[in-house]
């Protein structure tokens, strides 16, 4: 057999911390990089007698993914135990949801290879506590518990086996992501691990109905690792079938130095999580009342922000998919757009030079340091002739180090353009007399003349002269002449 | 006047009227504590100079209010910050809580002073305080016998009179039971009605609070104090701050007492039985009515309770683990053996046989047939309740099918322990309150308890019906424990 006979299986669990204030049975912030065990109490540490009382936003934030992912909402619902051993999860359980999670059967829609629409089913979201955290310590070799973690919402969203390629769990990860910033229940900070994946990975025959014995990897938490793991993954299954073997059932780790998954456990050690009612919780009943006015009030989605930007502002397919792709591009978009009135430049910067820097810098857009206001003034900037765009694009490298007024940025660093008529003339004048050749190339009718004679003019003002008035005086005084 | 003979009321009388001072109180209490402890073995800590300090200071500024200076004992297993809670085990020996239980709290607004914190079964799981890790309390009736349990040091040192009163905790009959056994009254409130809020979990969805106090209006009056919606625990309720002592009308004229057969067969000893037959024929003399029916519940309920009651205490002692808190193994070489061996030499017998009962319940294949079944159960005996409170406003029982038994009598034989509780289970997984009180005694002098069970959130009306009875039978004017050795 050859590979193009066997097709991949994947599906994914994700992981999203919510973004409430406070943790989701107690009190304590949920802030990121505290100093260790400084947002805990008696409940996050499981102090013998104490209870938990679920916070209502963190159900809330629950019923929104669901509707923003067109799941149906439980109006009956309730916590589970799930029952296991380990320093990091102070009471050895972890309040769960097991067979009636908040949210289910819901979909998202991706665009495959071919730009056709393909509908990626969720089985269920329900809500969970997390776990604290183990930190090896260096200096007395064992491990140290830090519980700020322990008890910070999350939402665990678990797909139907309905993704086929690395590069569509890829679109599907994105998507989710987006959509879960949108309606802003989560800040999704990959490199925080508020977003993290389990993949499962099968591959079977085409012509097989039956799927494949499939391996997971838990606690993923970059796209590329996500999907060099999946590629490889899928390669070494195909590879173990065609060489007569069987896949183990088992949890595998990615190691991204090597590009290799390693086995970790196999089935045979998993745990029986002992899944049974949480008896300190009351059931969560939600009235219909509750779920529509959720629903009345979700934020729009990037689905229908698309289709605004292609049909009110005639945006290419392309352009708007990259400024949708995040709700940061979107809002940088819109926001800035609203202040300078100019929404092609607006696009057009997020799409080339702000896509570009964050590309180099591997920076996600909510990382973006300055402000809708900083782009828009700077747009504003280019508008009014205070400077040029390729001083613009200094201005903007600026704004990423340390993002400030731009106006403030040009005068520090004394970037304004020179629109001073006696000035430019004394620029244009010098050009003119170090380079007859051109002058001579002009009036022959070669029109490339005038743009190496304004280029040159550009480089002798170290870009500040105003290019248009450059343009005019060379014209005239090469008329004049 | 034997100030430790009083009861709340009549103290908290003599308070206001100036006839006794807090410092008399306390110091009466102290000395009765000294006298009686070492033959009762009531207490894990006592706090004796911290409550004559409390005492004086209380006198010094004049401190005013209900129980200002009224003393209290509490089960070791309600979190009091500062103090040392253990269960009763070596887990916790050293464990001091950082944090006030709810009840705690209310305890300490009313400036209430804490003698000290009482003996148990290890986490609550006994019917004869004999798991306690530390030592066993004697009955004061006679000291060969056992307390009862597990709040067999509450109930103990209330009968002692080491303390007014006491709290304890009942699962599956804790309190309801060594008050029996021990001539005391004991109510186990509706399941919601206090908060458990910093009462160290046993078995969850049966777990309460509650008074053991030397007689009725006591009990009524802790009730008061200690119900009521707390927003820190989700399954407790608004009881619209009730005075429970307001119930208390000595009147039972056309009150329906229900009587189930099913509890006064099999098992039941026959002394028990005729002292609750004289019982409803008090309760006919006063005008209540009273009628046999059947409540064919108890022998699923028994069964239902252990799976419940052990696979909440698997998940709930999973916390004590050697990490945190609490008892860690000497000697380790990886996680594994800091979990085995800190929970093989932490726990006893008993705590180690429910958390195996219960863990094996909750495993997958065996989870269907065992604690689903048992919570199909749990509906059927909620009902069976329900249909009988259409019909009677209180059921009368036995608390406890047999008077105080021999210390090491059925120590060794799990099942025949287990029994114990066969009156007392199907309330705690109906979650119905029952109060019982002492109706007389056996040939050889030692309590028999009567067990008053009623509706839901219905505390007012088993009050009700225990006050009457007391009022006429007048059990603490006869009879009193005796120490016997």
């Amino acid at each position: 057999m050859s590979r193009e006979d066997y097709e991949a299986v994947i599906g994914l669990e994700v992981h999203a911390e919510l973004s409430t204030k406070t943790k989701i049975f107690c009190s304590c912030p949920t802030s990121f990089g505290a100093e260790p065990n400084t947002h805990i109490c008696p409940i996050c540490m499981a102090m013998p007698g104490t209870l938990p009382v679920l916070n209502e936003k963190v159900v809330e934030y629950a019923v929104k993914a669901g509707l923003a992912t067109n799941c149906e909402i439980s109006e009956d619902s309730k916590n589970d135990r799930k029952n296991y051993y380990y320093p990091d999860l102070p009471k050895s359980y972890q309040i769960s949801q097991f067979d009636k999670p908040l949210c289910k059967h819901g979909y998202i829609e991706i665009e495959d290879e071919n730009g056709n629409k393909k509908k990626i089913r969720l089985l269920r979201i329900h809500i969970e506590e997390d776990a604290g955290k183990l930190n090896h310590d260096d200096l007395g070799g064992g491990s140290l518990v830090d519980l700020n973690r322990a008890g910070v919402p999350l939402i665990e969203m678990v797909s139907e086996p309905d993704l086929r390629s690395a590069d569509e769990a890829d679109r599907y990860l994105r998507k989710l992501k987006s959509i879960l910033e949108y309606i802003e229940v989560s800040d999704c900070k990959m490199e925080e691990g508020s977003f993290r994946a389990d993949v499962n990975v099968s591959v079977k025959k085409k012509i097989d109905a039956k799927l494949g014995t499939r391996t997971e990897m838990k606690n993923m938490s970059s796209f590329r690792s996500i999907s060099r793991a999946i590629e490889y993954e899928i390669e070494r299954q195909i590879d173990v079938l065609e060489n007569g073997g069987t896949i183990e059932q088992e949890t595998l780790r990615w190691d991204d130095v090597s590009g290799k998954t390693f086995s970790m456990r196999n089935k045979e050690d998993a745990n029986d999580y002992r899944y049974f009612p949480e008896p300190d919780l009351v059931a969560i009943k939600l009235s219909k009342e509750y779920i529509e006015n959720i629903r009345k009030n979700l934020p729009e989605l990037p689905e229908s922000r698309y289709e605004r930007y292609l049909n009110e502002y005639k945006l290419s397919k392309k352009d708007a998919g990259i400024i949708v792709s995040s709700k940061y591009l979107s809002n940088l978009f819109e926001e800035a757009s609203e202040i300078c009135n100019n929404r092609k430049a607006v696009g057009n910067w997020i799409i080339s030079d702000i896509s570009r820097i964050l590309n180099e810098k591997e920076m996600e857009p909510n990382n973006i340091p300055f402000t809708a206001e900083h782009l828009a003034h700077l747009i504003m900037l280019i508008d009014k002739g205070t400077i040029s765009s390729s001083i613009a694009k200094k201005v903007l490298e600026e704004l990423f180090e340390s993002p400030r007024e731009p106006e403030k940025i040009i005068e520090e660093k004394g970037w304004a353009q020179i629109s001073d008529e006696g000035a430019i003339k004394e620029i244009v004048l010098e050009v003119l007399k170090n380079n007859p050749q051109s002058i001579a190339d002009y009036k022959a009718g070669k029109d490339r003349a005038l743009g190496f004679l304004v280029g040159q003019a550009m480089k002798m003002s170290k870009g500040k002269a105003n290019p248009q008035m450059l343009n005019k005086m060379f014209i005239e005084n090469m008329n004049n002449e | 006047m034997n100030i430790t003979e009083l009861t709340v009321c009549e103290l908290q009388e003599k308070l206001k009227n100036k006839e006794l001072t807090i410092s008399e109180i306390v110091d009466s209490y102290c000395n009765r504590i000294n006298e009686k402890e070492p033959e009762v073995n009531a207490f894990i800590t006592t706090y004796l100079e911290e409550a004559k300090n409390k005492a004086k200071e209380l006198e010094k500024n004049q401190t005013n209010g209900e129980y200002t200076g009224i003393p209290i004992g509490i089960k070791d297993n309600i979190c009091i910050k500062g103090t040392r809670t253990t269960c009763a085990s070596k887990m916790l020996e050293d464990f001091v809580a950082p944090y006030s239980a709810t009840i705690a709290e209310k305890i300490d607004k009313e400036n209430m002073i804490l003698l000290g914190k009482l003996n148990m079964d290890e986490f609550a799981m006994g019917s004869s305080t004999e798991n306690s890790y530390f030592k066993k309390t004697k009955n004061p009736w006679n000291l060969n016998k056992v307390p009862g349990g597990s709040s067999g040091g509450s109930a103990a040192a209330v009968a002692a009179n080491m303390v007014p009163w006491a709290l304890g905790s009942d699962t599956g009959g804790s309190i309801r039971q060594p008050s029996s056994l021990c001539g005391v009254v004991g109510l186990k409130p509706t399941y919601g009605l206090v908060s458990r809020y910093g009462l160290v979990a046993f078995a969850s969805s049966l777990d309460q609070i509650g008074p053991i106090t030397k007689d009725v209006r006591d009990s009524a009056m802790l009730l008061t104090l200690i119900a009521g919606k707390d927003e820190k625990d989700t399954t407790s309720e608004d009881n619209g701050s009730k005075d429970y002592t307001k119930a208390l009308k000595n009147d039972v004229k056309g009150i329906k007492i229900g009587v189930p057969k099913e509890f006064f067969g099999e098992g039941i000893n026959e002394e028990v039985k005729a002292k609750l037959y004289e019982a409803i024929e008090v309760y006919k003399k006063l005008g209540a009515e009273v009628e046999e029916f059947s409540l064919d519940i108890a022998k699923y309920a028994l069964a239902t309770y252990y799976i419940i009651s052990s696979a909440e205490a698997s998940s709930n002692l999973g916390r004590f683990d050697g990490i945190r808190y609490g008892y860690r193994t000497p000697e380790y070489s990886n996680l594994k053996e800091i979990y085995k061996k800190s929970r093989s030499e932490g726990f006893g017998e008993e705590v180690k046989r429910r958390i195996i009962t219960g863990t094996y319940v909750l495993s997958s294949g065996y989870y269907d047939a065992y604690y689903k079944k048992a919570q199909q159960v749990r509906t059927l005996v909620s009902n069976k309740f329900n249909e009988a409170f259409e019909k009677y406003d209180v059921i009368l029982t036995p608390t406890s099918p047999v008077t105080a038994f021999n210390i090491g009598e059925k120590s060794n034989n799990p099942l025949k322990m287990y029994l114990s509780d066969i009156c007392t289970v199907s309330i705690n997984i109906a979650g119905v309150p029952a109060i019982s009180i002492p109706c007389g005694v056996d040939s050889s002098g030692m309590p028999i308890g009567m067990q008053l069970i009623g509706n839901k959130f219905d505390e007012e009306t088993i009050l009700n019906v225990a006050y009457s009875f007391e009022q006429e039978i007048k059990f603490r004017e006869k009879y009193k424990p005796e120490f016997k050795k």
